[in-house]
């Protein structure tokens, strides 16, 4: 595997699938005595953050912790807009302290990349999220949900069928989960408004649908992405009312969904927006799964970027 | 002063000697020998390249680049002129400022330095500057441009084609509609939909360019295209020449050989504005200049401290230098290509640009009487770019470690030797 996890593109399928089935691993010993593992003891993850998101934050530092790594919390927000302190700068600070992995979470795309690529530092590099390019554990964790929903897709997903549906254009989770999903077989159909949809998207290979009610009997999983309502202000739609109708998740939708399709959703929910609370609340959804999942599919990827030997040997050593 | 050019090479492929005396060409013809000799055998003689897009930084952001170092890099790459545009610190949209920079380049003595007045008031897009003002100055401004930014009030744009035909001036538009390019980091299309940048559309040039062009026949003005980077803007220049609309064009050697997947890995040395734009693009450019449409090449050198760029894309200031590899990438983009020959390279990058901007000693046709500004070229070289060894103050080139076709070997500014074997020599100005 890659030094680094800034894109899904640095994942083979195979490596994709390794990642899944180490977090599976850690899900059973998880569930048996030994709550926490000594793989990284001495090593140290930093969250860089230059974004608020406690949520991913907590996801990373619980998945490092439970590894026995050293977590240094760097919170830089605001600092990334003003010049003085750069990304450079923090990310000399941490090189000096030793950092042996940096989780960045970053406004503005290719941040992560910009960070690995420069030399400023040696760690390897995890994107947590940069701008609106890709989000690859968001992918990770989320793939193992599905797959852990539908198990017969265990060594592949060829024959899953994936609707994404919003605010396709700002969406580093769309874009991460598009290359992963098309990459481990599955079909994906993005809907959404068109001026939500990139103008580039006849390279990707998905199938693009303007109207949600049609694809809806079709798909095993669909995966609702938060819509912010500022895009409301900059006229990708009209009106949070007229984007909810054709595009929300209510309760009539919910019920033409087939037997065993899941409800998916990266957080943090607009409930009434882009999906009903009875849709978000029914069990159909797998929103607190993800968030579960989330810890194990991290702990994965910090395992796979930093550890070496096999999960099993070590354990049993 | 006195020396003999021997051997050189002209574009028609005759060898001739060439003998300077007093700033201008005294004689051609062959075994001439007076004063100092330079040998310029095998290599070929062309009139000093001639640039109308330069940003030199200067007063203001001397960080970057000054007059002083902006010429000596215009020099090492064979222009004799070049036009400095009004963005500084102060902006050149007074007699003072533009008085200021001409006269910095005459102090510097490397190349003639033009400057280009602002159209509008500090660039804000909202009143007119003085231009008469600035055209009856020292500097003689000629050409006016907000470039950086777009005069986006068509109103105001049509008061400025209509103003400047007192004294003959061009209004040079940098072709952006402000309102659908908001934030915008690169081309809009395949490659930015995969990296999350804000898009850059095609359709924010063309349609400037449209209206402007229909403004320039209404009112019967000169209008210039800086920086052209669409195949439908090409397709609009057409269109607007074949209907007898006075409008000249331009493009960088940058737009002439790079295209938007170079942005791939985040480098923010791609960074650019206009941007960066796709294979098709490139080529549609490359026939607009080939077939005349474009009518020359502009560097839009633009410096950048190391700080500038050494960040997250999104904050990566936007230009590329180019004065040193501008001949070399239109050599590679334009004559290894079998598009144009050498004739049509001096018409584009000298002979042209000189026409359009009045800059009546140079772009001369080599004859006896013709200023001296001269650059002699070895066709045969190939050198290897490195940032290091630029003579720009800023480093920000995209080409680096690239290898590219054909070396300016000397450079004469008005019969002054500005650089001998590729090195700077004999700055200041002359007596
Ligand atoms: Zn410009």
């Amino acid at each position: 595997m890659n030094k680094h996890l800034l894109s899904i593109n640095d994942l083979s399928a195979e490596e994709a699938f390794e990642i899944l089935n180490t977090a599976s691993e850690l899900a059973k010993i998880s569930d048996g005595p030994m709550k926490k593992l000594p793989t990284l003891r001495g090593r140290t993850v930093v969250n860089l953050f230059f974004e608020d998101s406690t949520r991913t934050r907590i996801s990373f530092e619980s998945a490092a912790k439970r590894l026995s790594a050293d977590v240094i919390n760097f919170s830089a927000k605001g600092s990334s807009v003003s010049k003085g302190e750069s990304l450079k700068d923090t990310a000399q600070t941490l090189q000096a302290m030793g950092a042996d992995a940096v989780v960045i979470r970053h406004g503005a795309s290719g941040a992560a990349q910009r960070l690995a690529d420069s030399g400023w530092i040696s760690a390897s590099v995890i994107n947590a999220g940069d701008g609106t390019h890709e989000h690859p554990t968001q992918a990770l964790l989320d793939a193992y949900t599905i797959r852990s929903k539908f198990p017969q897709f265990n060594q592949s997903f060829d024959g899953l069928r994936v609707a994404i549906v919003g605010d396709i254009l700002h969406s580093r989770v769309a874009r991460s989960n598009v290359l992963l999903l098309t990459k481990l077989g599955a079909s994906v159909t993005l809907v959404a408004p068109p001026t939500l949809i990139p103008v580039g998207v006849a390279d990707w290979k998905v199938k693009v649908s303007y109207d949600l009610d049609s694809v809806l009997k079709e798909v095993d999983v669909l995966m609702m992405l938060r819509v912010q309502s500022e895009r409301m202000a900059n006229s990708f739609f009209p009106s949070e009312r007229e984007y909810s109708r054709g595009y929300g998740l209510d309760i009539t939708r919910l019920n033409s969904l087939s037997k065993n399709a899941i409800v998916m959703h990266p957080g943090p929910m607009n409930r009434g927006l882009e999906i009903s609370a009875e849709s978000a609340d029914s069990h159909k959804s797998v929103v607190l799964d993800q968030v579960a999942n989330g810890v194990l599919v991290r702990m994965a990827v910090l395992y796979q970027l930093l550890g070496g030997a096999t999960l099993i040997g070590e354990v049993s050593a | 002063m006195e020396f003999t050019i021997t051997n050189a090479r002209l574009i028609d492929d005759q060898v001739v000697d060439v003998i300077v005396s007093n700033g201008v060409i005294s004689e051609i013809g062959s075994g001439l020998n007076k004063g100092e000799k330079i040998d310029a055998a095998k290599n070929l003689l062309i009139p000093g390249l001639v640039d109308l897009h330069t940003h030199l930084r200067e007063p203001g952001r001397e960080d970057s680049e000054t007059v002083a170092t902006g010429s000596m890099a215009a020099a090492k790459g064979g222009f004799t002129a070049i036009s400095a545009m009004a963005n500084t610190f102060p902006v050149a949209d007074t007699a003072g400022v533009v008085e200021q920079v001409y006269r910095l380049g005459q102090e510097a003595g490397f190349c003639d330095v033009f400057p280009i007045g602002a159209v509008t008031q500090g660039l804000a897009g909202k009143s007119l500057a003085e231009l008469g003002a600035m055209a009856n100055s020292k500097a003689r401004v000629r050409i006016f441009s907000d470039d950086g930014k777009c005069v986006s009030d068509p109103l105001l744009m049509r008061r400025a084609l209509e103003y400047v035909k007192t004294f003959n001036g061009i209004i040079a538009q940098h072709a952006q509609e402000p309102a659908l390019t908001v934030d915008s980091q690169m081309n809009e299309g395949i490659v930015s939909s995969k990296l999350g940048l804000v898009g850059w559309p095609a359709v924010a040039e063309e349609a400037i360019i449209a209206r402007d062009i229909l403004l320039a026949e209404h009112v019967g003005s000169r209008l210039h295209i800086c920086h052209l980077t669409t195949a439908g803007g090409v397709d609009l220049v057409r269109f607007a020449k074949s209907r007898g609309i006075n409008v000249t064009a331009e493009v960088t050697p940058h737009h002439l050989l790079l295209t938007d997947d170079l942005v791939t890995n985040y480098d923010s040395v791609y960074k650019v504005n206009p941007p960066l734009r796709t294979e098709r693009d490139v080529l549609a450019l490359r026939k607009g200049l080939a077939d005349g449409t474009i009518d020359i090449v502009g560097t839009d050198h633009a410096p950048h401290p190391t700080e500038d760029k050494d960040c997250e894309w999104q904050s990566a200031a936007f230009g590329m230098v180019g004065l040193e590899t501008a001949l070399s990438v239109v050599v590679k983009a334009m004559i290894d290509t079998k598009m144009m020959s050498w004739a049509d390279l001096v018409d584009r990058m000298s002979i042209a640009p000189a026409k359009i901007a009045g800059y009546l000693h140079h772009g001369q046709i080599l004859k006896v009487g013709a200023t001296a500004n001269l650059t002699i070229i070895d066709t045969n070289a190939n050198w290897i770019v490195d940032r290091n060894r630029l003579a720009s103050k800023s480093k920000n080139t995209p080409f680096e470690g690239m290898q590219l076709p054909s070396r300016v070997v000397h450079t004469f500014l008005n019969g002054k030797q500005v650089l001998s074997n590729g090195e700077i020599v004999n700055g200041g100005a002359v007596e």
